[in-house]
C-alpha cells in the first residue's frame, strides 16, 4: 500500500477534530495515521493525515476543502512522509 | 451598552431581516424566549414538535431562498429537530437552528436534558457552532447566515449554553463582515470549450436539478435551451425551474420519470448537467446511465464533480453567472433532426396516464390546471409524491416543495405551514398520504391558530402505499407491515383541530367539492379515499438501468 499525506491547516477549537475524523468515517475513507499540533502563537493547528493513495483521494480532498474550519489543504510527497514513517516505528 | 447574550441573539436575527422564527421553548432556551417576547419585528410560530419547527423553517426557506430560522431546547428538543436538519442538508436548503444548551458549568456531566448537540448535528449540517462567550454571538450568527445561504446552501446549527444566553456584556454591534464565497474553478477557456462542445453536439440534453433553483438560474437555462434547441429534463428537485408546458421541456428523469426522458438520455451524445448530482434515484444503474454521452458538469460544489460520473469537462461555480456568459457563445440552432426525434419519443412514450377518472393522478392534474401559476404545491413522501411530481403542471421556480434527498415522511404539513406563513397571498396545496400525514399531524393546531390558506388533500389508501407497491413488485406480493389494520377518521381529526374537513369517496362527491378545493382561502382538509391497488408507473427496479422501466 502506498501512503499519501494530506496536510491541513485548521481553525483550532475543540470541535475541529470531530469534523475531520467524522468526515472520514461518514464517507467510509480509511485513515491510516493522524498527527496534530497547534501552530505557535496562532489560533490554528496543522494536521497531517496519512491515507492510502488511491482513486478516492481527490474526492477526500474536495470534501475536506468544503469544511468551514479547514483553511488550507495540500497533498504532500516529501519529508513529511518520513515523519509519519518515524511515528509508525515509534508507535508500533 | 450592556446587553444580555439572549438579547444579542434576537437583535442579530432582526438585523439579518428575520421576520419569522418557529420553535418550542424549554429549560435551556428560556432566556432566548424572554428576549424574543420583546421583539417587535419577529413573529414566533409555536410548533407542536421540534421536527415541525424545523420543517416550518424549511417551508420558509424553500419558498424564499432565505435561511429559515428555528429554535429548540437542549436534549429532546435537539434530538427531535435532527430529522429536519438532515433533510435540509441533503436538499441543500438554507436553515439556521439555534439550540439552548445546559449551563457551561454542567457541560459534560450528563446533566438534565444534556445531549451532545454538537456531535449529533455535525454530520447532518453544513456547519455547526458551539458558543462559549456572549461576545462571540453576533459574529457567529452573521457567519452562520453566510454559510447557510452562500455557495451550496445548507443548514447551520448554533448551540448556546444557558449561562451564555444570560451573560451580560458590554456590547458594541459590528458590521457583518463575513463573506464566504466558494472557490470557483472555471475560466474563459472552459467556457469556450463548453460552447464548442454544445455547438458540435448532435443530440445534447440539458439535465437540470435543484441547484438551478438555488442559483435562481431558471431564466438562463431557458434561454440557453431555446437558443440552441436543447431539450431539458429535470430531476425531482429541479421541477418548476422551467414551465412543464415549455415545448423544450421533456419531463422528469429517473426511477419514476417519463419513459421518453429516460430514452432520450440513452440517445444523447452530450449531457449538460446543471445543479444536479447524479443521485441514484435519478440515474438508475450508474454504469448504464447515458452511455453514449459525454458529460459537462456545471455545479457550485466542486466535490460533486467526478463524484459519481466522470466528466469530460466541468465548471465549478455559480450557475447563473456561468450560463449567462455561455449564452452569447452558443450558436442559434433549430436542431431539426434531434428535436424531431425527441418529439417522436415524447409522443410515443409519454408519461403514462391512468385511464380511470377517479384517480389521484387525475385529481392532481386537474387541480394543477385550475390553480394560478404561483400556487405552491407541497408533498409528503410516497406514491402521492410521485404522482404529484409526474402529473402536476408546474410553472414557476420554488412552486414545488418536496423532500427529495432524505425522503422524509412528515415533511409535508409543517413545510406547507412555513410556505403559507412566508407567502400569505399565495394558495398552498399539500398532497399527502395517510401514512405520512400521521407523522406530523400535531401541526394542524398551527394551521388553525394562524388561519392559514392551506388545502390539505390526504390521498388515503389506508396503507403505506409505496412500500406495498415495492412488496408487490419485488417481494412476490408478500405484503407485510405495509397495510394498516386501522386508519383513523381524518375528517373527524380535522374537525377536532377546528379545521373545516370533508371526505370524498367518489367522482360525484369530488365534483361537489372541487371548486372549494381551488377557491378556499382558509384551512381546509380533504380526505380523498383512493383505491389501494393503484401503483406508480413507470418504475425502474432498484439497481436496474433507467431504460428497464416497468410500465404497468
Ligand atoms: C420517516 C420515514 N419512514 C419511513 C419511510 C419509508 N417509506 C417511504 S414511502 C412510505 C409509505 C408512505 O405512505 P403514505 O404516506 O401513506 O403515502 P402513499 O405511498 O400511500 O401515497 C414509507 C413507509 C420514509 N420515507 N420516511
Amino acid at each position: 500500500m502506498k501512503t499519501a499525506i494530506i496536510e491541513l491547516t485548521v481553525r483550532n477549537h475543540p470541535g475541529v477534530m470531530s469534523h475531520i475524523t467524522g468526515l472520514f468515517s461518514r464517507r467510509a475513507y480509511n485513515l491510516e495515521g493522524i498527527f496534530v499540533n497547534r501552530l505557535k502563537n496562532t489560533e490554528k493547528s496543522r494536521m497531517l493525515l496519512a491515507v492510502e493513495e488511491n482513486e478516492k483521494i481527490s474526492q477526500i480532498i474536495k470534501q475536506l476543502e468544503k469544511l468551514h474550519d479547514v483553511l488550507e489543504v495540500s497533498l504532500r510527497h516529501d519529508e513529511k512522509e518520513e515523519l509519519i514513517r518515524k511515528m509508525d516505528e515509534f508507535l508500533t | 451598552m450592556e446587553k444580555k447574550g439572549a438579547e444579542i441573539i434576537i437583535e442579530t436575527l432582526e438585523k439579518k431581516g428575520v421576520r419569522l422564527v418557529s420553535g418550542i421553548p424549554g429549560g435551556s432556551n428560556l432566556p432566548i424566549y424572554d428576549a424574543l417576547s420583546k421583539s417587535r419585528k419577529i413573529t414566533h410560530i409555536l410548533a407542536r414538535h421540534e421536527q415541525g419547527a424545523g420543517f416550518i423553517a424549511q417551508g420558509i426557506a424553500r419558498t424564499t431562498g432565505k435561511a429559515g430560522v428555528c429554535i429548540a431546547t437542549s436534549g429532546p428538543g435537539v434530538t427531535n429537530l435532527l430529522t429536519a436538519l438532515a433533510d435540509a442538508k441533503l436538499d441543500s436548503i438554507p436553515m439556521i437552528a439555534i439550540t439552548g444548551q445546559v449551563a457551561s458549568s454542567l457541560l459534560g456531566t450528563d446533566a438534565f436534558q444534556e445531549v451532545d448537540t454538537y456531535g449529533l448535528s455535525l454530520p447532518i449540517t453544513k456547519h455547526n457552532f458551539f458558543i462559549k462567550n456572549a461576545d462571540e454571538i453576533e459574529k457567529t450568527l452573521f457567519e452562520a447566515f453566510w454559510i447557510a445561504e452562500s455557495g451550496r446552501p445548507g443548514p447551520v446549527l448554533i448551540d448556546i449554553p444557558k449561562d451564555v444566553q444570560n451573560q451580560i456584556i458590554d456590547f458594541i454591534s459590528m458590521e457583518d463582515e463575513s463573506r464566504f464565497e466558494p472557490k470557483e474553478e472555471w475560466n474563459e477557456e472552459d467556457l469556450k470549450k463548453t460552447a464548442e462542445k454544445i455547438n458540435r453536439a448532435q443530440k445534447p440534453v440539458l439535465y437540470i436539478g435543484g441547484g438551478v433553483l438555488s442559483a435562481e438560474a431558471s431564466q438562463e437555462i431557458q434561454t440557453l435551451s431555446e437558443k440552441n434547441s436543447i431539450p431539458v429534463v429535470s430531476t425531482l428537485m429541479g421541477l418548476g425551474a422551467i414551465s412543464s408546458d415549455h415545448p423544450l421541456f421533456s419531463g422528469m428523469i429517473g426511477m419514476h420519470g417519463a419513459p421518453c426522458v429516460n430514452m432520450m438520455m440513452e440517445e444523447a451524445d452530450l449531457i449538460i448537467v446543471t445543479g444536479a448530482r447524479f443521485d441514484d434515484r435519478a440515474t438508475g444503474k450508474v454504469d448504464a446511465f447515458c452511455k453514449k454521452a459525454s458529460v459537462i458538469h456545471i455545479d457550485i460544489d466542486k466535490a460533486e464533480i467526478d463524484k459519481i460520473r466522470k466528466t469530460d469537462l466541468y465548471l465549478a461555480g455559480d450557475l447563473k453567472k456561468i450560463i449567462g456568459k455561455l449564452i452569447p457563445m452558443i450558436e442559434s440552432s433549430k436542431r431539426e433532426n434531434w428535436i424531431q426525434e425527441t418529439e417522436k419519443l415524447k409522443k410515443e412514450h409519454p408519461m403514462p396516464f391512468p385511464k380511470k377518472k377517479y384517480h389521484p393522478a387525475s385529481l392532481i392534474q386537474r387541480i394543477g390546471r385550475e390553480l394560478p401559476d404561483d400556487a405552491i404545491i407541497i408533498t409528503d413522501v410516497g406514491q402521492h409524491q410521485m404522482w404529484t411530481a409526474q402529473h402536476y403542471p408546474f410553472q414557476k421556480p420554488r412552486s414545488f416543495l418536496t423532500s427529495g434527498g432524505l425522503g422524509t415522511m412528515g415533511f409535508g404539513l409543517p413545510a406547507a405551514i412555513g410556505a403559507a406563513l412566508a407567502n400569505p397571498d399565495k394558495k398552498i396545496i399539500l398532497f399527502t398520504g395517510d401514512g405520512s400525514f400521521l407523522m406530523n399531524i400535531q401541526e394542524l393546531a398551527v394551521v388553525h391558530e394562524w388561519n392559514l390558506n392551506i388545502t390539505i388533500i390526504i390521498l388515503n389508501n389506508r396503507q403505506l402505499g409505496m412500500v406495498k407497491q415495492q412488496q408487490e413488485l419485488f417481494f412476490a406480493k408478500n405484503y407485510f407491515a405495509s397495510q394498516f389494520h386501522y386508519t383513523p377518521d381524518f375528517d373527524s381529526i380535522g374537525k377536532g383541530f377546528g379545521i373545516r374537513s370533508i371526505r370524498i369517496e367518489n367522482e360525484t362527491e369530488e365534483a361537489k367539492y372541487f371548486d372549494d378545493m381551488i377557491e378556499s382561502k382558509t384551512p381546509f382538509l380533504v380526505e380523498w379515499m383512493t383505491d389501494p391497488d393503484e401503483n406508480v408507473f413507470p418504475i425502474v427496479p432498484p439497481g436496474k438501468s433507467n431504460i428497464e422501466m416497468i410500465q404497468e
